[in-house]
């Protein structure tokens, strides 16, 4: 999986290479970003449940963020940003490698939406934000403390961030680095297993940048269901995270 | 990007206005593309069809707000009969009581009217008609046709349902899987002297199924069904150019005489049949709904039915995308949409068609066994289950809005 990279002293240029080489094929729903493509939907079901739930709002609205700004980090070529920016949302997307923004920055406006793109440092840039999106990203990123404090920085009072990641189980190892990398679901080198947090590692760091952490619901994969939430968390985990 | 909309549906016939309207109800716009003119398509007498609309299928009416006005124009299907060239044996498929009724027949004239009229006064809709599309465009990031006017019109996602000829499919190079039935149907109103009863009955012949379809009575209280005939390619045009004496001469013999004294009821048609199936109903920004889709033999009335399962499914897959942000033409959505209806058509499209088979082959023997065969389903309360349901089109994981 992998949605992309983060801006910040932490990340590792590396990886920010190693994404700015996908960027232009991002957003072939058939190409090497194929997974993320599916997973998607997913993903943005849970979301869309941890709005209506937070803020309230009307669920059959086709615009539940009117009104709301949103930032979306590690954007990569703007797979998460222009569903939050078509449900209302005056969405911003920060992505370390160049590659990925100059992409977003050309579908965006093939679809006709009104999206801010930064490349660079999260730490850079300034506000804050109602909603705050890290799907995928967080198991990229080098220093993690920093970078969850960075997060809490521009989660405005009274905003909902989201947060999703691959668990560190054997699940993740077999599936997501081994078989996944092998049979080419997911490009080589994407995921480092040792990088990745188990929900209890998230939610220490959470609440050392006084943030809190809700139940995670695990996304799960079965050749049959493809991807889907559950309550197992072995493989990958997706949590609504607000301030202490 | 003038009046971009979410869907640019080619052919506003039964099904693609039905995709409008329920795609409107979900706050979803549209430009629907026809080449024929309404006045002309719902003109007196302007063809005997007629389809059985399942109680799925009604659901869907209900939900788009059309049902109360065509309430009174439908006739209810209370059994449908079964049997081999009349001879002993027959099936006969009789909900309970309480499980309402197997469907209600329409004249296809009544559906559009109802279906018009109601696009007509929706907003979301922006209807084309008389129009013919010169050019198709898929692109990254929407779709458009260009009309012979010059007119571009530009959507998220094109849905073709022109047909069982459909030009936008044959362009996207979708292969279907096709054969011809050489046989026609032979579609035509009849009034006859007794009443029908609300009964369907479905009369096998070796050439093909002889069916005749409950209608409400008319005006002047004349008792009236519809006649869909199949007979071989070879005979189709001597039939049709019998006079109307001999034609009904004809028809009653098959029908054993039961519902007594024959006339016509409006001009006859010869539809010619053929079975086409493709299990791909996607391509880039294209989804197929309809019989652009799916021909199948009108054997058991399904196939509007089936169309509609299709709009309901992808209205459905659309709306569940547009609640969390996604594009219509994303190619997640496009692909749960060609999941879903897959198995279903496969399914009807492979009974329908091993009916027509099965009851196809002449010969005493073979006759012999359709009779032990449809009198093991008469005593078998399961399969005949599966056989009603199928005909009200509530088996299978059934879209919401078909849904009662």
């Amino acid at each position: 999986m992998g949605d992309a990279t983060v801006a910040n002293v932490t990340i590792r240029d590396a990886e920010a290479a190693h994404f700015d080489r996908l960027a232009a094929d991002w957003w072939n729903p058939r190409g090497s970003s194929a997974m993320l493509h599916r997973l998607n939907p997913v993903r943005l079901a849970f979301l869309r449940a941890a709005i209506d739930l937070h803020w309230g709002g009307d669920i059959e609205s086709a615009t539940p963020l009117a009104g709301k700004t949103a930032l979306d980090v590690g954007c990569g070529a703007g797979l998460l940003a222009e569903p939050l920016a078509r449900l209302g949302a005056a969405v911003t997307g920060v992505d370390a490698a160049p590659g990925n923004i100059a992409a977003a920055q050309a579908h965006a406006a093939g679809s006709g939406l009104a999206i801010t793109y930064r490349d660079g440092e999260l730490a850079g840039l300034g506000g804050t934000f109602d909603l705050v999106t890290c799907l995928e990203v967080i198991e990229h990123v080098g220093d993690k403390p920093t970078f969850v404090r960075e997060l809490a920085r521009h989660l405005a009072p009274g905003g909902l961030l989201v947060l999703s990641t691959p668990n560190r189980t054997p699940t993740s190892r077999v599936l997501l680095v081994g078989a996944a990398e092998m049979v080419g679901a997911v490009p080589r080198g994407t995921h480092h297993w040792d990088d990745f947090l188990t929900p209890d590692d998230l939610r220490a760091l959470l609440t050392d940048a006084g943030l809190r952490m809700d139940e995670p619901r695990g996304i799960a994969f079965s050749p049959a269901r493809g991807f889907h939430l559950s309550d197992d968390l072995s493989l990958d985990f997706i949590t609504t995270i607000r301030h202490a | 990007m003038a009046d971009k909309r979410e869907l640019l549906i080619l052919g506003g016939g039964l099904v693609g206005m039905t995709l409008a309207l329920a795609a409107a109800r979900k706050g979803m716009a549209s430009h629907v593309v026809d080449r024929a003119d309404m006045a002309e398509l719902t003109a007196d007498g302007f063809d005997g069809r007629a389809s059985a609309i399942s109680t799925a299928s009604w659901n869907l009416f209900i939900n788009l707000g059309i049902a109360e006005g065509l309430e009174p124009l439908g006739c209810p299907i209370t059994s449908i009969a079964v049997t081999d060239a009349m001879r002993p044996g027959r099936i006969d498929f009789q909900p309970e009581p309480h499980e309402g009724t197997l469907g209600r027949m329409f004249a296809n004239r009544d559906l559009r009217l109802a279906l018009f009229r109601a696009a007509e006064r929706e907003p979301l809709i922006q209807w084309h008609q008389k129009a013919h599309v010169v050019t198709r465009e898929r692109g990254e990031h929407g779709v458009a046709a260009t009309l012979a006017d010059g007119t571009r019109l530009e959507a998220a996602l094109m849905v073709a349902a022109e047909g069982r000829q459909s030009p936008t499919r044959e362009e996207a190079g979708i292969n279907v899987a096709r054969w011809d039935y050489r046989h026609r149907a032979i579609i035509a109103g009849l009034i006859h002297e007794r009443p029908h009863g609300g009964v369907a009955w479905e009369i096998f012949y070796s050439a093909g199924p002889f069916a005749l379809l409950p209608l409400q009575d008319d005006a002047q209280g004349r008792h009236r069904s519809a006649l869909v005939w199949t007979v071989n390619e070879d005979d189709a045009a001597g039939i049709l150019a019998l006079s109307p004496r001999a034609f009904l001469a004809e028809v009653g013999k098959r029908m054993g005489g039961m519902f007594g004294a024959l006339e016509l009821n409006g001009p006859r048609a010869g539809w010619p049949l053929g079975f086409h199936h493709t299990a791909k109903i996607t391509a880039d920004r294209l989804a197929l709904v309809g019989d652009a889709g799916h021909g199948i033999h009108p054997i058991a009335g399904q196939g509007f039915n089936l169309g509609l399962r299709d709009v309901g499914a992808l209205v459905e897959v659309l709306a569940d995308g547009r609640r969390i942000g996604l594009d219509p033409g994303d190619a997640q959505l496009l692909a749960r949409y060609e999941t879903w209806r897959g198995l279903d058509t496969f399914t009807v499209a492979l009974a329908t068609d091993g009916l027509t088979r099965l009851f196809g082959v002449p010969g005493r023997l073979p006759s012999a066994a359709r009779r032990l065969g449809m009198g093991v389903v008469q005593r078998t309360p399961a399969l005949k289950r599966w056989f009603m349901d199928e005909a009200r089109g509530v088996s299978g994981d059934l879209p919401e809005l078909l849904r009662g």
